[in-house]
């Protein structure tokens, strides 16, 4: 049974990843996981320098989800250079950098900062996060700032480039064709969606930002649409996410369009769910007599 | 760090709001230490998917135990279940409090409500017995005092609505008692935020260490989403720290109680 899957150059052992920011640097979860078991690891967004990060509350439960406006808090580069990577380079699976910046010329830096670091997988350019002021979804919402990006990072780096889009626009086709034109390896699809929570009895916003990005389960029959509209815009791999929370929210991805997925905000409650998502979608495979994963990508039936 | 499926030994209402819950958990038990927690995951909860994070009260051989006030849908669905009911717990989890030492400084505990679950096993492993300080607002919300007793500590009640023990504020004893000598003692609290950033002050005024079980809305429990944080003094100014890792358990001296501009 093949489990393996290609974005751009890279080599994945099984399709499983997780989203950035929901699985810290990695370390965080080593006694728990075994994560040379992933199809790869994907860090928290980073910047050149350190970002504290929004005031607090920074999430809030609803139903079948969250809202979060964290704001990107990290160690900078170097900071994550001196205390993370002597960990993550351990690893026997790649680790995908996401990157941030709030102009063009930052993102390039960042993503040649880690082309000289030497052993990166990829990097994921985050265009698409909605809490902060300056940089993340500015450039995801502008079809024209979204190419100068993912440009400037391909001039940059050798190294695969994986586009994260918003899902916060009307269609997301020219967006994945933006990236793809400008040389994006992969796509990851989605960010999470802009939303807001009051608690009635203070007539507070639930969250600091007064609004945020909602994730879980809740957001994700509107994340397979935004897969299957994007794949049948682009010919590059995409990795889907939006609620996985088992193997079969895997596979739905996966016929939608989707050649990799990540599991994101179930880290958070079921620390073993990438496993249980592994072992799942090889279950499936088995019971469906799939030899290939890659035989279920777009594999959905919709009548002409 | 462990996650587990654990079966439910008991779960009892204590008194009015206030359940105590016993969970068969062996290796979680064994490894606990005092002011740690436990982030527990009711299964049966459908569409709230987050784990809930528990002060460890107690572990006794296989047992682990926590107290918890039904405040809301996940404690709302967790007073509803009973023994041989399973649930997922990860822990033990974060930076506790640092156990007295034999001869050294005597402990004054200074709990709120149900953060008197918190100091059972600082209390317990303390080599040295002092004083417990416990304030709610009526009588219902003073928690495990007898087992405070049975250890030997003197315990020191307070409600707002004078419905037991002294009348007032829970800092109010313990302002008295510094007051009749702070050399040598050394504070440490549970309870809402304001008693805490309460405490912060008097171990100030009287020149007493504190060590703080601060209480923080969390969401993974494990360090990596960043929800938890407070912002603390560092050598080059502040930063925020993650309440799940760095504490629940800060020194009083760090804690900076607004964020700076």
């Amino acid at each position: 049974m093949n489990l393996s899957v290609k974005l751009g150059s890279l080599t994945l052992q099984n399709p499983v990843m997780v989203a950035s920011g929901t699985f810290g640097y990695g370390v965080e979860y080593a006694q728990l996981l075994d994560l040379n078991q992933f199809g790869a690891v994907v860090v928290k967004g980073i910047r050149l320098g350190p970002v504290r990060g929004n005031p607090t509350p920074r999430t809030a439960e609803v139903a079948s989800g969250m809202l979060n406006a964290i704001g990107l808090q990290g160690p900078g580069v170097d900071g994550f250079i001196k205390k993370y990577w002597p960990f993550l380079s351990t690893l026997k699976v790649p680790t995908i950098i996401n990157i941030w910046g709030t102009t063009v010329e930052e993102y390039a830096e960042v993503a040649r900062r880690f082309d000289a670091l030497g052993g990166v997988g990829a990097l994921e350019l985050n265009v698409s996060c909605p809490n902060i002021k300056e940089g993340g979804a500015q450039f995801g919402t502008d079809a024209k700032l979204l190419a100068g990006v993912v440009r400037a990072c391909r001039k940059a780096t050798k190294l695969p480039l994986i586009t994260k889009l918003s899902p916060n626009v009307t269609s997301i086709a020219p967006y994945a064709q933006a990236a793809e034109a400008e040389g994006s390896d992969a796509l990851a699809i989605t960010n999470s969606y802009p939303a807001m929570a009051i608690d009635t009895e203070t007539r507070r916003p639930k969250l600091a930002n007064v609004t945020g990005g909602l994730t879980g389960p809740c957001i994700k029959p509107i994340a397979i649409k935004l897969v299957w509209e994007a794949a049948k815009a682009v010919k590059i791999p995409i990795i889907g996410m939006g609620g996985i929370q088992s193997a079969a929210d895997a596979v739905e991805f996966l016929m939608a369009g989707a050649t990799a997925v990540a599991v994101g905000t179930a880290n958070f409650y079921e620390p073993q769910t990438v496993p249980q998502v592994i072992a799942g979608l090889r279950e499936f495979m088995a019971r469906h007599n799939i030899a290939d994963v890659r035989e279920l990508v777009g594999s959905v039936k919709v009548a002409k | 760090m462990l996650e587990r499926t654990v079966q439910i030994v008991s779960n009892e209402r204590d008194t009015d709001q206030y359940f105590r819950l016993v969970m068969r958990a062996p290796e979680l038990a064994m490894a606990a230490q005092p002011g740690q927690f436990v982030h527990l995951r009711v299964m049966a909860m459908k569409d709230a998917l987050l784990r809930r994070p528990f002060s460890i009260y107690q572990a006794r051989g296989e047992n682990l135990s926590v107290l918890y006030k039904t405040v809301g849908k996940g404690t709302d669905v967790l007073a509803r279940m009973g023994p041989g009911e399973e649930l997922s717990l990860i822990g033990p989890l974060g930076h506790g409090f640092t156990v007295p030492k034999a001869g050294g400084e005597t402990p004054l505990l200074v709990a709120g409500g149900y953060g008197m679950a918190a100091m059972y096993m600082l209390a317990e492993r303390s080599p040295q017995k002092g004083v417990v300080f416990v304030g709610g607002r009526r009588r219902v919300d003073i928690l495990c005092e007898d087992e405070f007793r049975k250890l030997g500590w003197d315990v020191r009640v307070t409600t707002e609505d004078g419905s037991y023990g002294e009348k007032g504020i829970v800092t109010q004893p313990l302002i008295a008692e510094l007051r009749r000598g702070a050399a040598g003692r050394k504070l440490f609290a549970c309870g809402p935020t304001a008693m805490l950033k309460a405490v912060a002050k008097i171990a100030e005024e009287f020149k007493v260490p504190a060590e703080l079980s601060m209480d923080e809305h969390m969401c993974c429990g494990v360090g990596v989403c960043l929800t938890c944080v407070i912002p603390v003094k560092t050598a080059d100014g502040w930063e925020y720290q993650r309440t799940c890792t760095e504490g629940p358990v800060f020194d009083s001296r760090e804690v900076l109680w607004e964020v700076p501009k």
